[in-house]
């Protein structure tokens, strides 16, 4: 098993007529993750990637007619809410939207739109979810995994994928990758990826990447303490030397009044049973040493 | 973007918030134009501000009380080209000395753990909110409100009884809660704070005097991401007070962060350019910037973001360090190639770039004789090894 997406995934593509939508569209297909429709309204009844997939003008119809059950959005910031929210009217369980830039306090009140829905939301800004061997829905290079059993949350991109593949090289196989976005209004937090990884069999291990800005590493370690005991647990803190009231790149990663920054966190996460890493490559050592096995094989 | 005092009052002003009068000026003879016009409409005295966006100008003396416009004049032009924290004040505002009865704070924050916007008020106004928040956080009263409906009006009475500005201040201070949330939303500002609200005693021309609340500072931080869709705020954007590299690398869609060291960094991606400056400092160097050329750069957008780092006189390495995956590796090494053709100075680089397309980049970085790291450690290592080199050459000269 994986959390979030895996073989039972059938994806719709918001914007799949779009340069990046087409693109990433591609590179999920070719992982095998199953692509049931794209959206683009004004162009249903067309096809996309090579003919093998139905442009349906909105998402409603992707649900209806092709049973897509997740959907990830590659539209424009200006038009991105309206396509979550569309996405949750439709029916859609798990939302994953790539789109950067999205104003915070259109997220604001899309949220809880979202959850009177019941409907999940991944990002926004976000690179997503990956369950290695099942499916991609998302940006991440799908050439970095391998299969294993370590859940890792994640609120950057590349920095994910530095994470990723140390860890695929050293050995050590993912159940899930999930990036939840750094932006300062998101659809899931590091506290409920944790909890889904506390309820899922196959994930065995965690790891945590945070980054300074807000207290979303401090609630899940605090969270993780009583519910993640015995459970081996890596992580990683970015930002150690960013200065205070500076924006990082990431809208959300900002220290100010002298909250959100990397010391809190990194004491929080070690209080909490966390063996918190100085680099991204110590991370596999840290899990290995918690009683995590490294595979030897090489990645099928 | 922080917006100035000046213009951060006019929107509270422009929403039906009580804020005094106050001119901007640019010169002494402006100030005491203006501060002579505030006098003869009843105005006790003047005070005269430095506009700049760096927090303590007080202490600095960037804020001067003027009794007379001949003394206004005077106080601008000590305050008018004085360095505050840096940066150089070109605009001052002028505005009525206020006898002040009692001083409040009332703010509003996006709250993200909550995903609301926070109210927060408190009684000992004229301090940081965060001092207050530290010392006595039992003095903030804290009101989230809907994002659909607002501040209610329950809610700021709430907040106006915990401040107590009741009875004839009520109606004022529930409208003023209110205007924050509202402004705040018609300009998808991240902060809109008033400190100090403040009770003050007002005299006017005919002498008569009156006691009522208004906003005597305030502050306002949009919402970058917003602001597209604000290009009357953009367009007031204060050049003046910004670094000429933050406006280059904002017009090249280029996340630049200034520091104080030696290494230079350039990096894709946010959270793997704050991890690439954490591990400069790890192997014992100084990071000189931030900078994520974001996801999917092409070769100009390369050079650029060389450019920036080397406008800075400091930098002796540069460290690039790339993860390809929509950014392709290939694409990052011609552009390193064609930037290092181009370059005003010559300074080592140590080159890391894995992902997407890494096999061809590794060949075009061969040819052209780039040091090369393959893990990020090794390359923060190298990279702080090459400026000691440089430090050490340097120092032996020079001392």
């Amino acid at each position: 098993m994986s959390i979030l997406v895996g073989r039972d995934t059938r994806l719709v593509v918001q914007g799949i007529t779009g340069r990046e939508g087409e693109f990433h569209s591609r590179q999920m297909q070719a992982y095998g993750t199953q692509i049931v429709g794209g959206t683009r309204f004004g162009k249903g009844g067309q096809r996309a990637l090579d003919g093998t997939v139905p442009v349906f003008d909105t998402v409603r119809e992707a649900v209806r007619e092709a049973g897509a059950n997740t959907s990830i959005i590659y539209v424009p910031a200006p038009s991105a809410p309206d396509a979550i929210l569309e996405a949750a009217d439709a029916g859609i369980g798990l939302i994953v939207c790539i789109t950067e830039r999205i104003p915070a306090l259109d997220m604001l009140k899309v949220m809880p739109v979202v959850r009177e829905a019941g409907a999940r939301l991944i990002g926004p800004n976000c690179p997503g979810v990956t369950s290695p061997g099942r499916a991609k829905v998302g940006i991440i290079p799908g050439s970095i995994h391998r299969e294993g059993p370590v859940g890792l949350v994640s609120r950057s991109g590349t920095l994910t994928y530095e994470v990723v593949q140390a860890l695929t090289d050293a050995g050590i196989g993912q159940s899930t990758c999930v990036g939840i976005g750094g932006d300062p209004v998101i659809g899931t937090t590091h506290l409920d990826v944790l909890r889904l990884f506390a309820a899922d069999p196959e994930t065995e291990a965690i790891v945590l990447i945070g980054e300074i800005g807000g207290s979303a590493e401090e609630e899940a370690a605090a969270w993780a303490a009583e519910h993640l005991r015995g459970v081996p647990k890596a992580a990683f803190i970015a930002g150690r030397t960013a200065p205070e009231g500076k924006r990082m790149g990431h809208a959300g990663a900002i220290i100010s009044g002298g909250s959100g920054t990397a010391a809190a966190k990194v004491a929080a996460l070690e209080a909490a049973g966390f063996r918190v890493a100085e680099t991204p490559g110590q991370i596999a050592r840290l899990l290995m040493e918690q009683g995590v096995r490294a595979e030897t094989l090489a990645v099928s | 973007m922080k917006l100035q005092e000046f213009h951060a009052r006019e929107l509270l002003g422009a929403a039906g918030l009580p804020v005094p009068p106050g001119r901007v000026a640019t010169t002494p003879g402006e100030v005491g134009v203006a501060a002579r016009e505030l006098l003869a409409a009843g105005a006790q005295g003047v005070v005269v501000k430095a506009q700049v966006l760096v927090g303590g100008r007080g202490k600095a003396g960037g804020v001067k009380l003027a009794a007379t416009p001949e003394d206004a004049e005077r106080a601008a032009g000590q305050i008018l080209d004085m360095t505050i924290k840096g940066i150089v004040v070109r605009k001052v505002l002028v505005a009525p000395a206020s006898d002040i009865r009692h001083e409040y704070y009332l703010g509003a924050v996006l709250d993200r753990a909550a995903q609301r916007i926070l109210v927060m008020g408190s009684a000992e106004g004229g301090v940081e909110i965060e001092q207050v928040a530290r010392e006595k956080p039992d003095a903030i009263v804290r009101v989230h409100a809907h994002p659909h409906l607002g501040l209610l009006d329950f809610q700021a009475r709430e907040v106006a009884l915990a401040l107590g500005l009741t009875g004839p201040y009520l109606a004022d201070a529930v409208a003023i809660a209110q205007g924050l949330v509202r402004v705040m939303i018609a300009n998808d500002a991240d902060l809109v704070e008033v400190n100090p609200l403040a009770i003050v005693r007002e005299r006017a021309a005919d002498g008569s005097e009156r006691e009522r609340l208004v906003c005597l500072d305030a502050k306002i931080t949009l919402d970058d991401s917003a602001l597209p869709r604000h290009p009357d705020l953009e367009a007031r954007r204060d050049l003046d007070e910004e670094d000429p590299a933050d406006t280059e690398a904002r017009e090249q869609e280029i996340n630049f962060i200034h520091l104080d060291g030696s290494i230079g960094c350039l990096v894709n991606g946010a959270g793997l350019a704050m991890t690439t400056m954490d591990l400069v400092k790890r192997a014992g160097g100084e990071p000189a910037n931030f900078l994520d050329i974001g996801g999917g750069a092409k070769s100009d957008t390369v050079a650029a973001a060389m450019r920036l780092i080397l406008e800075d006189p400091k930098v002796q390495v540069i460290l690039v360090n790339i993860f390809g995956g929509i950014t392709r590796g290939d694409e990052v090494a011609r552009g390193l190639v064609e930037a290092r053709a181009q370059q005003s100075r010559a300074v080592p680089m140590v080159v890391r770039i894995v992902g997407t397309n890494a096999e061809e980049a590794q060949r075009i970085l061969r040819e052209a004789s780039f040091q090369t790291a393959e893990s990020l450690e090794a390359a923060a290592e190298q990279a702080v090894a090459a400026g000691r080199a440089i430090g050490a050459a340097a120092g032996g000269a020079g001392r």
